[in-house]
């Protein structure tokens, strides 16, 4: 390479390290230091695992963590069974003019903020609500009905946030599947699920996975959604950040906790990788 | 001698779209252990009549049997057919194993027996232990050959076969006729195979059906397809011909004498009846039935005799042609003889052209 092709080089590779090395290495270095300091007295500071101990000594602050792993996994599933018949009918079963419509139809949501979307299903689902109203009506329900602020509300809300993170990613990779694929299936005597399941399913894998990594990611690091859905007794566990940081101005805590939750998301996709015997670089490449 | 039903039996099938008719009252039989081949230009209704024999399309009429079932109704993943694939459908995300024997595994077979009726039909198919391979590790003749053994590994009455050999080299696809054709003798299936290359359904078929605009021209063995088309479409579509359009000016008995529009004459044999003095008509002749003769060399009474210039030599190795401009201006392609003789045409030669009036065949206009 000669001096001046490798300057380019470096120049073209300036911005992204940039934006590694500031914005996401720094702070987490950062994040770690402020984590591993204990708070001794006034301004001064040792050294030291106690904040972690604090989260395990605590039930509260690992059950959180532990509610919202599970819940974050529990909404990815459900997001993909949801998401994989949408994906399937707009890759599959319509052409050209409808297919674009039906994906624009799947966006339209996220033209409007988080926020937005989050307090328009709290008209639909609160005590003088939509729905409430509509059971009354019917004379299903003799009084009001609370449906807000509770776990089923929350997973609504998640599912709903995500799907599109997880049609899309799908939508390629079923697009790029053969039909003669299908076809040749039926063809050799197939049922539909031994075809879904030997043909459609491990072609559409890394879609899949791709599609629950950033589902499972977003969930997990959701803030909006379950403290507006679920009310105070969400216990989510970036409610329980935010109210080390802000609340309680204790950031030894509050990043220790950042630290957890990043070591939790990194282990559940890893697992979720190594089960489905797929590899990130691949699945993030061909999606 | 108990008449077993053909393996494949069509009556009437026909297909309808929404603006246009796909296939038109077709009707025909494949006796068991046959070539079957269904020829035709791209868009003439052969895939769409192929597809309703494995099941992916619904006959809008007609009925379909297979073996004496009707097979109306019956969906593709219950009918005795297999089909290999124009681009062959091998399941990329399995191995050559689970792709032969996916067919076996839907039908419950054992695990141990799945494994040794792949190896024996891979074995077969002159494949032996590719069974652990990848579909991307092998060739194209391969991938060709394991289409064919993981329908084959499910003994159907019936495969279906469209054009598999489209995206093969031309050396490759000259080798996979022949073998196909090995292949379908050693297995004695029916075969039914659509194309638009004639040369694969001259050279592979027991009988070919030629097919254009959603109807049957002409059914029957490559040599009658070849030699005795029945309509002009046949005669223009399969093999190489000159067409001349001339007009009718005297019929005695079978024998026809025509002038061209060049101003040539020409006598020719003929069994269609309706054909007389004044009609307009189509002659079709083949490059290789004309005979380069050297000047001043023709019997006195000889017929379809007309002198010539060479006015370029198409060198092809074994199918070498010339072009032959007589005195009226009319082009017309002669295959040159491969025995030595003719190899010293060359480009501006006189030359006499002479054929037989039994070796053409004249079909009336089509009216407009």
């Amino acid at each position: 390479m000669s001096d001046t092709s490798r300057l380019g080089f470096y120049l073209l590779l300036a911005p992204i390290l940039l934006w590694l090395v500031v914005l996401i290495i720094l702070p987490h270095i950062g994040l770690f230091v402020v984590s591993i300091s204990e708070k001794t007295g006034p301004r001064t500071y040792e050294t030291g695992f106690g904040n972690y101990a604090a989260f395990f000594g605590e039930p509260l602050y690992w059950r959180t963590f532990a509610r919202t792993a599970i819940m974050s996994i529990l909404a990815t599933v459900l997001t993909l069974i949801l998401g994989f018949p949408i994906a399937y009918y707009i890759a599959k079963l319509t052409r050209g003019r409808t297919k674009t419509t039906l994906f624009l139809m799947c966006m339209i949501p996220f033209w409007v903020s988080e926020l937005v979307r989050t307090f328009g299903w709290m008209i639909l689902l609160r005590e003088t609500g939509v729905v409430s109203n509509v059971l009354q009506y019917l004379g299903l329900v003799s009084g009001p009905v609370e449906l807000l602020y509770n776990d089923a509300a929350i997973m609504v809300g998640l599912v709903y946030t995500s799907i599109l993170f997880m049609v899309v990613p799908l939508v390629t990779t079923l697009d790029s599947l053969d039909d003669s694929l299908i076809e040749a299936g039926y063809d050799l005597g197939g049922s539909s699920t031994a075809i879904l399941r030997e043909i459609v399913i491990p072609h559409a894998k890394p879609g899949i996975v791709s599609g629950c990594i950033v589902v499972f990611m977003l969930s997990l690091g959701n803030y909006l959604t379950p403290i507006l859905l679920g009310g105070k007794d969400s216990l989510w566990f970036t409610g329980m950040i935010y109210t080390q940081f802000i609340t309680r101005f204790n950031w030894e805590l509050g990043s220790a906790f950042g630290f957890l939750l990043l070591i939790l998301s990194s282990l559940v996709v890893f697992l979720g990788l190594k089960l489905s015997g797929q590899s990130l670089s691949e699945t993030m490449g061909r999606a | 001698m108990t008449d077993s039903p053909p393996d494949l039996m069509c009556r009437d099938l026909t297909k309808d779209f929404d603006t246009f008719r796909a296939v038109d009252h077709v009707s025909f039989d494949v006796p068991q252990g046959s070539f079957f081949s269904i020829l035709g230009p791209s868009g003439c209704g052969k895939t769409t009549l192929l597809r309703m024999i494995a099941g992916f399309q619904t006959p809008s009429a007609g009925d379909l049997q297979i073996k004496g079932k009707s097979m109306i109704g019956v969906p593709p993943n219950k009918r005795p057919v297999s089909m290999v694939f124009q681009h062959l459908a091998l399941f990329p995300t399995m191995n050559i194993g689970d792709n032969v024997g996916f067919g076996l595994r839907q039908r419950g077979v054992s695990k141990s027996d799945i494994k040794s009726r792949v190896d024996r039909v891979l074995d077969r198919v002159g494949l032996p232990g590719v069974t652990d391979r990848r579909v991307d590790q092998l060739s194209g003749g391969q991938k060709q050959r394991v289409a064919i053994a993981r329908c084959m590994v499910l003994e159907p009455d019936v495969l279906l076969l469209d054009e598999p050999l489209g995206a093969l080299d031309l050396k490759l696809r000259e080798h996979m006729k022949v073998e196909l054709k090995s292949l379908q003798a050693a297995f004695n299936t029916t075969f039914v195979y659509i194309t638009h290359d004639q040369s694969e359904a001259l050279v592979m078929s027991d009988n070919i059906a030629v097919m254009n605009n959603g109807t049957f021209e002409q059914i029957g063995t490559p040599h009658e397809v070849y030699h005795s088309p029945n309509t002009a479409f046949v005669a223009g579509f399969v093999g190489d011909a000159n067409i001349i359009t001339a007009t009718v000016t005297a019929r005695d008995g079978n024998t026809l004498a025509l002038t061209t529009q060049t101003g040539g004459t020409l006598s020719l044999e003929t069994h269609d009846a309706s054909l007389n003095a004044g009609q307009e008509t189509q002659v079709f002749l083949r490059p290789e039935v004309i005979e380069l003769i050297q000047p001043g060399s023709a019997p006195e009474d000889a017929v379809n005799v007309s002198e010539g210039i060479i006015e370029s030599v198409l060198f092809n190795g074994a199918n070498s042609m010339v072009t032959v401009t007589d005195r009226n201006g009319a082009h017309m392609k002669v295959a040159l003889p491969q025995t030595g003789s003719s190899t010293a045409v060359q480009k501006g030669d006189a030359v006499l052209t002479r054929w037989h009036p039994t070796q053409a065949q004249c079909f009336a206009m089509a009216q407009d």
